[in-house]
């Protein structure tokens, strides 16, 4: 708990490294992310079982899959990963404004990403083609649908740190919650790189 | 005290057990125990040198403990060493290594050769296909070969293997004869291989090892295994004085009910699936399975 | 609104027993209410217990709640055993039959093993690696009313709505809507969502608590070995609990919006289930029975007054096991038809995890050898462990054999062979831990005599229960069969085995009766140490303070206390009043219990499918964490006097 940290070694580190109770949290953190990994392997597991197993007249990846707004998503989420490695680096050089601007910036590409895939999904839909169809689009809509969800949930995160930053500005609180948002969303590019490869360009080929 | 009443209590439990054995009489309703064919002898052989490794195992836990109990008691006057701080003993660790290790390999070495040997026919013997579906809450059995088809019960030739082909168009079962050998799962939209062989003639029941609804505990059947010539004239009997099975009658055996054994001299093909021997088989009927687009 | 009953009482919770139920139910909810109002409870039990944070009163509460499952699932287990007393037996109908093996072991294994567990792990661990909480309070709070509020969900399917009735493993296509209508299998699936999210949740508490709030200078290999198999424990959890939450939500949703996961008709797969459910359910055996040898270990070479035997051996022994156990779930369907090569390398597997497990087995002989055996009932339970779990054991080998699993697979013989390890493994080392650590957070002792009458009821009822049941495997009688005919040759064994049941139940009502009569008369303990104990948890006063030590141990072996005794050092834990600091403590919550009381109301919307209801507990959810993510106010300071007040009442101040 109160465990003496050595003066020298707080001062090189992060500002949320420095309290014991807030990087104890981001190992927690951490486990989280572990087991999160493994609920998307899981959910990997079933899809790559079921991408051929279409039902009687259901469409097969090849045939479902449309490119372009995969791609946008890809992008919009590379880009998003980005801007909130800047708001970290903000954070770091302790600027609050500039934290918070790239935080926002974040955001609104996370809303961006999200938008467009629920316009791909609402599209798939109006085929014809919902989850009800095949064990493939079940579990197609399923793990890219749970991405999308901890997508959102980020976003929604997003919004109240920025409130908390703008109300308490840098602290080792505030700063350890938007570190952890930063592992978390770097954590969700990552899952989408897996998924536009696995699921999109896999099934293209 | 507690030595005296813990041995009274171990000499309850084998009295206890004794009695159990004695009241049902080690005898025939033991249906491991007595296997009718080369599959169940074999599996019961893997049996016997498992419980035996085992036994030996056990025996030495019970011993080494029952003289630890005994000895090192805190009693006053207990002459045994007391050594507070023995925490270690490499050559000992070791030993218990070794002896783990020993039992492990006597056990290992004969299910790694059983377990291939038993997944398929023996070469050189032509063996007789039965394709099995398990409903709610039956069992259907086609001969493909004979092209007759019953309900709840199966004659089969003795001393030739039998290969079941295993399919379900209900929740799973297994598909279990103890005295010819073990189970494997029914599936639907999965074909499974199981071969078994009867090298006595007589009954043998069977029934489903899966729970798979409230009428689950009815999924008993019985073979009969005959010579050659019993069966083929079994076969004739069914062909010549019995009713062909209908697309209706077989939507009749979905319903969820049990019935007494049934024969039919012929049986829709389209009620199993075209394609067998082979694991990634989709099939039976109700699931109404796809070719896959690839 | 008739249709509306329908759904609420279906046929199946109109019965006598069901009914009877609901009066019992309704009654004890009344005299409870009666109570807490007479005698103005409410604001006590909001306030002490509700709101808590602190570890050893969450260890309490999941205590009582292990115990009450136990009860349920106990009574479960006795009509089972009724029903097959006798052949051709029509206490319970098939129907009913099914809806009892099914609450049964679903009960047993994640309402009553796992918050048991649970509990210990709360009790024990942060007063033994010398902490003054876990690493996240809150979050081990929340964890509890999931469980809480999930055990609630999944028992009260009996008199609303209708029971599960597919078995505890819940295979599909049996659960889909085709085969299974009604709501009782939603029940199941979101009572296994929920307590798995609070206890993934412990899984990471205790993982960051152990690794980073031990005492200065208890390394790694000088923590305690129950230390140890927590830890280890909390990375099965976090690895093995994801899988299981895949394959209920998939059902869950084949069920609720008509997806195509498990049905045939679309491309669905129902092997893709049970290895899904096996890649958790595996691992989930060593979930049960790590903690309990962990708990042999520090019950034994107190009770021995000797050090543990082969520390480090056990040690790798355990992280063995823990790698291994990812390695074996085909075992639980080698008759599935995986191919020859896929089982031999998982009944490989299967044998090779035996030989960790039984080099454990020594260790504790060796611990006892040259030791002095003191006969508690905690070390009762413990010592009745090694013969019982041996055979346990070597029946798991005999079915790892692939062969002989073809012959054993779903028959009693495979029956006996889980219940022996895990009533002869996790339950006989709950109860051990039970009796060792009761003292310490209740500060009474539990009463030998009336304890040791508890340990043999229960401990030869175990063996005339299951032993019988190895050979009716040999006659070839098969799980969940609700009767079974004269014809076979079952009949004596099974009464054998009834008889055993009824004993083993004789033993829990005297269990709960010793702790019920302890707690008014038990004998009071002054000194905080009354084992002569040898680990950190015994140098604190009993029940501990709510800080747990005023001042931080520093550890200097393995078993530190026993350490600090030998050394004369014990009064390490005297404190001198001017060196009394304020200590910074959580602040209790209303959080975590309104956050599982939101979990339950949407568990209700999405059983009955009413959106509305389900919408309303999400909205709850997120209010919770918005409110939740806003306080910053989350911790207190205990000031010096209190505690200085509280240490010279305990005696334990300096000077």
């Amino acid at each position: 708990m109160n465990l003496p940290v050595e003066p020298d070694s707080t001062a090189k580190l992060p500002l949320e490294f420095t309290d014991n109770h807030e990087s104890l949290k981001i190992l927690g953190f951490w486990s989280f992310l572990a087991t999160d990994l493994l609920l998307f392997a899981s959910l990997f597991a079933v899809y790559a079982v079921y991408q051929s197993r279409v039902g009687m007249a259901g469409p097969s990846p090849d045939q479902l899959f449309k490119l372009g707004p995969a791609v946008v998503e890809t992008l919009l989420l590379l880009t998003s990963s980005f801007t909130c490695g800047l708001a970290v680096y903000q954070m770091r050089r302790n600027h609050k404004r500039g934290t918070i601007i790239w935080l926002a910036v974040t955001l609104l590409l996370g809303v961006g990403f999200v938008t467009t895939e629920v316009r791909e999904f609402v599209s798939y839909i109006a085929m014809g083609d919902s989850w009800h169809h095949s064990a493939f689009l079940s579990a197609f809509f399923t793990l890219v649908g749970t991405h999308g969800a901890h997508v959102t949930f980020g976003i929604l995160w997003a919004i109240t740190l920025i409130i908390q930053l703008m109300g308490r500005g840098l602290t080792t609180v505030t700063t350890r919650k938007m570190y952890m948002f930063a592992l978390y969303w770097h954590f969700l590019d990552i899952i989408w790189v897996f998924i536009f490869t696995v699921v999109y360009l896999n099934g293209k080929i | 005290m507690s030595f005296q009443r813990s041995k009274r209590a171990i000499r309850f439990i084998f009295m206890a057990l004794a009695i159990g054995l004695s009241v049902s009489g080690c005898g025939n309703d033991y249906v491991l125990l007595h296997p009718a064919g080369p599959v169940a002898a074999s599996e019961l052989n893997l049996i016997e040198i498992t419980a035996a490794t085992m036994i030996v195992i056990i025996l030495i836990v019970w011993v080494l403990f029952g003289i630890a109990l005994v000895r090192f008691r805190d009693t006053p006057g207990n002459k045994a060493p007391y050594r507070p701080l023995w925490d270690h003993n490499k050559k000992l660790e070791l030993g218990v290594i070794a002896v783990s290790v020993v039992a492990a390999v006597i056990i290992a070495v004969p299910t790694w050769n059983k377990t291939f040997a038993l997944a398929h026919v023996p070469k050189g013997k032509a063996p007789i296909v039965i394709d099995v579906t398990s409903l709610d809450w039956k069992w259907l059995f086609e001969y493909p070969s004979q092209h007759i088809a019953t309900v709840n019960y199966i004659d089969v030739p003795t001393n030739r293997p039998v290969l079941f082909e295993l399919t379900a168009d209900s929740p799973m079962n297994t598909f279990w004869v103890p005295q010819l050998g073990g189970m494997e799962y029914t599936m639907p939209s999965e074909v499974l291989p199981l071969w078994l062989e009867a090298s006595k003639p007589g009954l043998y029941w069977g029934r489903s090892g899966n729970f798979s609804g409230s009428g689950f505990v009815h999924m008993t059947f019985n073979v009969h295994a005959v010579p050659a010539s019993a069966f083929n004239a079994w076969v004739t009997n069914v062909k010549t004085t019995q009713p062909k099975m209908t697309m209706a009658d077989y939507r009749q055996l979905l319903k969820f009910n049990w019935i007494a054994p049934r024969y039919y001299s012929a049986y829709p093909a389209a009620t199993f699936p075209a394609e067998t021997h082979g694991f990634t088989l989709e099939g039976g009927m109700y699931m109404e399975m796809q070719p896959t687009p690839k | 609104m008739s249709s509306l009953l329908a759904l609420l009482f279906p046929p199946s919770t109109t019965r006598n027993m069901e009914l009877s139920a609901d009066v019992l139910i309704i009654l004890s909810s009344a005299a409870i209410i009666f109570y807490l109002t007479r005698w103005h409870r409410w604001k006590y039990l909001w306030r002490e217990w509700l709101t808590t944070v602190d570890h050893k009163k969450i260890g309490i509460m999941y205590l009582i709640g292990a115990v009450t499952m136990l009860f349920r699932g106990g009574t479960d287990a006795l009509l089972l055993r009724a029903q097959l007393a006798v052949p051709n037996n029509h206490l319970l109908g098939p129907l009913h039959y099914d809806e009892i093996f099914t609450t049964h072991g679903t009960i047993m294994i994640f309402f009553m093993a796992m918050p048991l567990i649970f509990a210990m792990f709360n009790i024990a661990i942060p007063l033994m690696i010398g902490s003054r909480d876990v690493a996240f309070p809150r979050l081990n709070a929340i964890s509890f009313w999931l469980f809480a509020f999930a055990a609630f969900l999944f028992n009260i399917s009996f008199v609303i709505g209708g029971s599960p009735n597919a078995g505890w493993t819940a295979y599909p296509p049996l659960t889909e809507l085709a085969f299974n209508p009604g709501v009782g299998q939603n029940y199941y699936l979101m009572a296994l969502v929920v307590t798995g999210l609070g206890t993934t949740a412990t899984g990471i508490n205790f993982l960051v608590t152990i690794l980073r709030m031990r005492a200065p200078g208890m390394t790694l290999m000088r923590m305690p070995m129950f230390a140890w198999t927590t830890l280890v424990t909390s990375v099965l959890i976090l690895f093995a609990f994801p899988p299981l939450t895949v394959a209920m939500v998939l059902t869950l949703f084949d069920r609720l919006f008509g997806t195509a996961f498990f049905t045939i008709g679309r491309g669905g797969m129902p092997m893709m289930y049970v290895n899904l459910f096996w890649l958790f359910g595996h691992p989930e055996v060593y979930i049960l029975v790590l903690p309990s040898f962990g708990i042999f270990s520090e019950v034994v070479a107190t009770f021995s007054r000797k050090k543990l035997f082969g520390y480090s051996t056990m040690v790798y022994s355990v992280l063995a096991i823990t790698f291994l156990s990812y390695g074996t779930w085909v075992h639980h369907f080698f008759t599935m038809g995986a191919g020859a090569a896929v089982n031999v390398f998982f009944g490989l597997s299967t044998i090779l995890i035996a030989i960790p497990t039984g080099i454990k087995i020594f260790n504790w002989i060796f611990t006892m050898w040259n030791g002095r055996i003191k006969m508690t009932v905690a070390m009762m339970w413990a010592l009745a462990f090694i013969p019982t779990f041996v055979v346990g054991g070597a029946t798991g080998v005999m079915l790892g054999a692939v062969p002989g699993d073809y012959q054993f697979h779903n028959s009693y013989f495979l029956i006996a062979h889980f219940h022996n390890v895990i009533i002869g493994g996790t339950v006989f080392g709950l109860m051990s831990g039970v009796y060792y650590w009761w003292p310490k957070v209740t500060g009474r002792l539990l009463n030998e005599r009336q304890g040791k009458w508890a340990f043999w009821l229960f401990f030869l009822g175990f063996w005339v229960t299951f032993m019988p049941q190895y050979a009716l495997g040999f006659m070839g009688m098969t799980r969940r069969m609700y009767t079974y005919s004269h014809g076979f040759g079952w009949s004596s064994l099974n009464l054998i085995s009834t008889i055993g049941a009824f004993v083993m139940g004789a033993g829990f009502v005297v269990m709960v009766y010793n702790f019920v009569w302890s707690q008014i008369h038990g004998e009071i303990d002054v000194t905080g140490d009354p084992w002569n104990g040898r680990t950190l948890e015994w140098s604190t006063p009993s029940p501990a303070p709510e800080y747990n030590f005023a001042r931080i141990p520093v550890v200097t072996d393995r078993d530190a206390w026993w350490a600090m005794k030998q050394e004369q050092k014990t009064n390490v834990v005297q404190i001198k009043p001017q060196e009394i600091t304020d200590i910074e403590l959580p602040k209790s919550s209303g959080i975590p219990f309104l956050m599982g009381l939101s979990f339950f109301v949407f568990s209700v919307g999405m059983v009955f499918s009413w959106w509305w209801i389900a919408g309303a507990g999400f909205l709850g959810f997120v209010v919770c964490m918005l409110v939740g993510t806003f306080d910053y106010d989350d911790h207190k300071e205990v000031p010096r006097q209190e505690i200085q007040n509280t240490e010279s009442a305990f005696g334990r101040l300096q000077g």
